[in-house]
Parts: structure tokens; sequence; C-alpha cells
């Protein structure tokens, strides 16, 4: 950051008096890179360098056993079912909040927000109450034979729960600021209402809708608090990553768990990328 | 930072035929009542499921006590912590170009996309009895993880990029304007801040705290890593939680998770009610003819000297 510091540039010419800068980079930048190092970067910094204590047969050894290899596949499928619902039902909410007016509608707008708000155990008690046997939802579906809780379609109903908001805080905006000149152009031209949809308003919202979409998937890998009470928790069949982490670190296998979450880690830094890209693209395509 | 537009007369193919719009309108409203509205009602109607009397008894524990206090606790550290360093950190980047600056945001933005579960064992890795400071740690006896300490440090850290996020492109949008004109007329930094930059960011440092907040207090995966789970000790309410419902208690487990309902509640009610507040002093800002929004930083800056 030694090279940083030197460009103090605040908008103005470097070579002009240092009273024309707005004061207080040194001093911003500092503490945010010591805080960031202290509370981010040194700790997960220890996560790679007990990873490195491994040999690499160890390693590889945690990261596929059995056991492991199929909560990555629970993990990675019902993250991606539940950001494939959520990129539909998610479009359409977004779509009817800022299309169409209907009583009760800043109270819906409000209530998208609710995941974010609800902490994941209640989320994941609350769903888990509804779901199972004797519960409100659960208590029809039983006699016809679907089960929804404790087993892997409670994680994907939890992370649907988990990742709404995520698809419609990224699409109503870009569906508000969409231009009305255009769908109009399109209907002079003679376009159908579906054809105007799907070649003029759909290209416009995509970038946002993938970025929700990866958001959401992203979000869905690491959940934990609301998976795991109604997931059942079998191991092979509905165990997630996160909670391998757990019942690792539970047993006193610091090893394991570290080389399980540098996976999960990397995992984390390729989609924090791609959503970087993503709304870059973003950025640039409503610019233009 | 829009105008409010008129009412326009939309021509037959900019919208959809009533019974599409009715049949939208109807999906989506079942899609939230089922997957949102009814999970809220069952966390109330299942803590009052044996009555008042049953539910008060519950909340009157001191264990659920303790991990009411440790809640607060955890959020009165973990929230004015965040705000200073999301402050700072939308200040240094928002108000001046420099190498790195991306990169920056982006490791901001880390805690994030880092699972809970991963972030209480990183702790656990540098403080525990066999990570980096472990055996400094005994030696003076102190405790970081297993204890109240390392929930705060994991909370902070699931909390880390809420309020420097919501200010990085509220103070970018705003640019350097009336901060530089502050300074011409001879305001100190800190007046600048305090006078010019502070009332321009309010709502948004509000809106931040208030999610962050909601974080804080309802963070399980990485507090759970670190916590220990001494009940009366290191339970937060989340935890808490948890513990009542393996215990089989659900009442009990259901009444404490409504506090925190209640609790997502007031964040949903506050939140809509600052972006209500803040959209209306954009629109009031907007009514103003086009010379004045000079005069507010200046007589900021008068006021300030």
């Amino acid at each position: 950051m030694g090279a940083a510091s030197s460009l103090v540039l605040g908008g103005v010419g470097p070579s002009r008096p240092a009273r024309r800068v707005l004061p207080g980079f040194n001093l911003t930048l500092g503490f945010t890179v010591f805080y960031l190092c202290l509370i981010v970067l040194v700790p997960l910094s220890a996560l790679l360098f007990k990873t490195f204590t491994l040999t690499w047969p160890q390693f590889w050894e945690a990261v596929t056993a059995p056991r492991v290899l199929a909560s990555y596949r629970l993990t990675f499928g019902a993250s991606l079912i539940a950001a494939l619902v959520n990129v539909v039902f998610g479009l359409l909410v977004a779509w009817v909040l800022v299309r169409y007016p209907f009583p009760g509608k800043k109270l819906i707008d409000a209530l998208v927000d609710l995941p974010f708000a609800l902490p994941t155990a209640v989320a994941g008690i609350s769903l888990t109450a509804l779901l199972a046997g004797n519960g409100w939802v659960g208590q029809y579906l039983e006699p016809h034979g679907i089960q929804l809780a404790f087993n892997p379609n409670g994680v994907v109903i939890a992370l649907i729960f988990i990742g709404l908001p995520f698809v419609v805080r990224t699409v109503q905006p870009v569906l508000e600021d969409a231009e009305k000149e255009l769908e109009e152009a399109a209907m002079c031209l003679g376009a159908t209402r579906w054809q105007t949809f799907v070649r003029v308003i759909f290209p416009a919202i995509a970038p946002a809708l993938l970025t929700g979409f990866a958001m959401a998937f992203a979000r869905a890998i690491g959940e934990y608090g609301s998976v795991i009470f109604i997931a059942g928790n079998m191991p092979m069949v509905s165990e997630i990553t996160p909670l391998i982490i757990i019942s690792k670190l539970e047993q006193y296998d610091y090893a394991g768990a570290t080389a399980v979450a540098s996976v999960m880690l990397g995992l984390s830094f390729v989609l924090l990328l791609v959503i970087n890209a993503l709304q870059t693209w973003q950025r640039k395509r409503s610019g233009t | 930072m829009s105008t409010p537009t008129p009412p326009r007369v939309r021509l037959p193919h900019t919208t959809e035929a009533a019974w599409v719009r009715r049949t939208l309108i109807g999906v989506a409203l079942v899609f939230m009542f089922l997957f949102l509205l009814l999970p809220l009602a069952a966390v109330f109607t299942e803590a009052l499921r044996k009555g008042w009397a049953v539910y008060w008894e519950a909340l009157q524990e001191p264990d659920a006590w303790s991990a009411i206090r440790l809640t607060f606790l955890t959020a009165a550290v973990a929230v004015p912590l965040n705000l200073v360093f999301g402050v700072a950190a939308a200040w240094c980047i928002a108000k001046y170009e420099f190498r790195g600056k991306s990169f920056l945001t982006t490791l901001i933005d880390l805690p994030f996309s880092v699972s809970p579960v991963v972030a209480g064992l990183i702790y656990v890795l540098v403080f525990g009895a066999q990570g980096w400071l472990g055996p400094w740690l005994a030696e003076h006896d102190l405790k970081i993880v297993f204890a109240v300490p390392g929930i705060i440090l994991a909370t902070i850290f699931v909390t880390f990029p809420f309020i420097a996020r919501e200010l990085i492109p509220l103070m970018q949008a705003q640019g350097n304007d009336e901060e530089q004109a502050a300074q011409v007329l001879g305001a100190s930094g800190w007046q600048t801040f305090w006078y010019v930059t502070l009332p321009n960011i309010k709502w948004g440092l509000i809106y931040g705290v208030i999610l962050c907040n909601a974080r804080a207090m309802g963070e399980f995966g990485a507090v759970s890593v670190v916590s220990g789970h001494i009940r009366g000790q290191t339970n937060t309410m989340p935890l808490h939680v948890e513990i009542l419902y393996n215990e089989y208690q659900s009442v009990a487990a259901f009444a404490v998770a409504s506090l925190l309902a209640l609790l997502a509640l007031v964040t949903l009610a506050l939140k809509s009610w600052v972006e209500w507040r803040h959209e209306r002093e954009l629109q009031a800002a907007a009514e103003l003819p086009p010379e004045p929004p000079r005069a507010p930083a200046s007589s900021v800056a008068q006021s300030a000297v």
C-alpha cells in the first residue's frame, strides 16, 4: 500500500498544494487496511497455512472421502435447484412489484427482505415445523407420500427461502429503469407482447438475473443455520458440506475440517469473482 | 435520483392482457404466502401453542435472559466497530482514486461470500488451543474462542461489509464537490465530515446499521462454531433456540425464536421507513429550483466556521 499512499489525488492533480485535497486519505485507508487485515485477512490466511501443513495425500483423502463427496453433491445440487427456482419466482415477484398495481403492494415489497432479516435458525425451525408430518403443510402432503422435511427436499426449500431476495433485489431496479420507449418501439414495429418480452425486456434484465442467480447460489452453498434443522442430516443422504466441517471440528479433526473448509473457501473466491464480473458487465450494459 | 414520472397512458401492447396480469400477480402472491408469510406465522403460532402463560414462562427463564443479554452485547460491540470501519472505508474508496481500489472493494465484500461455518472455523484456527495464538493465550489465561470474545469476533466478521457496502455507492454518487467547497471555505477535515458529509450520508448510514444489527443479532453458523454452547454463558439467542429445539422444548424454542422474528419485523419496518424518508428528501431536493443546490454546502460550511 506504500505505492497507493503516494497517490493522493482526491480529484485534484497531484502537483496542487495539499490544502486543496480532501484530508483523511492516509488515516482512512490505513484504518481500512488495518481492520481488514485484523478481522478478515489474517484469520483467513490461518486457514490456508493450516491447509499447507497437510500433505497432499492427507488433503486429498479428506476432501474426497465418500461422505464428503456426497455432501458436495447435495450442497451443489440443492443450491443449483434453489437458485434456479429463485430466478423464475424472483423475476416474477420483481416483475409484479414493478409493473402492476395491486393492494398491499408496499407490504409485499417490504416482506421480500424477510429472509435477510429473519435469523436463519428461526427460518430453519419454522420451515421444519410447517413441513414435518404433523405441520400445517406437511399433514396434507404426507398422506400422498410427499415428504418435504428431513430429506434433500427440505434442503432445497430452506435454500429457496434464503435466496429469494437476492434475485428480486437485483432485478427490481433494472426493471424500474428499463426504458419503456423500447417496448413502445417494439409494439409499433408489430411485435406481440410475448415477443417484446423475449427480445427486448429479457435481454435487458438478463445480466441482473444472472447476477441474482450467482448471489443466491453463493449464499446457498455456504448456508448452515436454516438447513440443518430441516435436512435430517443423514450421512451420505442429507448432510450438507458446512455440517461436515462442524462434525469434523466436534471430533477435534481440525486438519480434516480445514481441508474441507479450504475447498469451500476456494469456491467462494471463484463465485465472488464471477459475481464481480457479472456486475461489471451489468453496469456496462446499463451504461450504454 | 429519479424524478416522479407523470402517469402515462399505457399503450395496449406495452402491458399484458388483464387475465395475464391477474394470473401473474396471483402466482407471485401465492409464492410469497407459502415461502415467506407462512413460516413467519408459524413462528408465532408455535410459540403460543400452549397459551400466553407458558410463553411468558419460557421467556423468563434465566438461560433465555442471559442469551438475550449476550445477543445485545454482541451487537452493541460489533455494530459500532463496523460502523467506524464502514465510514472510513467508504471515505477512502469513494473520495479518492488510488491503485488497487477495486481489489480493496472486493476484499471488503469477501465475508459475504464466505460460509458462516468457515468464518467461525478461521477464528478457532487462530485463537483455539491448537491455533496460532493458542499457547500464548493459555499462558496468559485468556480465552477467546468458546467464550464471549470469539462470539463477538465471528459476528464482526459476518457483518463486516454491511455498512461499507451501503455507503460506498452512495458517497461515490454524491462526489466531492460539497466537501471541496467546505475545504475552500476553510473548514477542517472533521468539520467537513460532520457538517457536510454526514448529513448527506445519514440515511444510508442508518440503513446499513439496521441491516448490520439484524444480522449481528441473528447470526447462527459462525457463532455456533466459536461458542462452545455453554448454557447461560456463551449462548446467543439463535444458539439458545437450537438447544431448546434439540431438547424437544418446542414451545420454549419458538418463544425465543418469536423475539428474533419480532426483531426481523422491526428491522423491515425501520428499513421501509428509512427508504421512504430518503426518497422524500430526494424528491424535496429535486423540486428545488435549479440554482440553489449549491446553497446547502456553503451555508453549512459557514455555520461550521
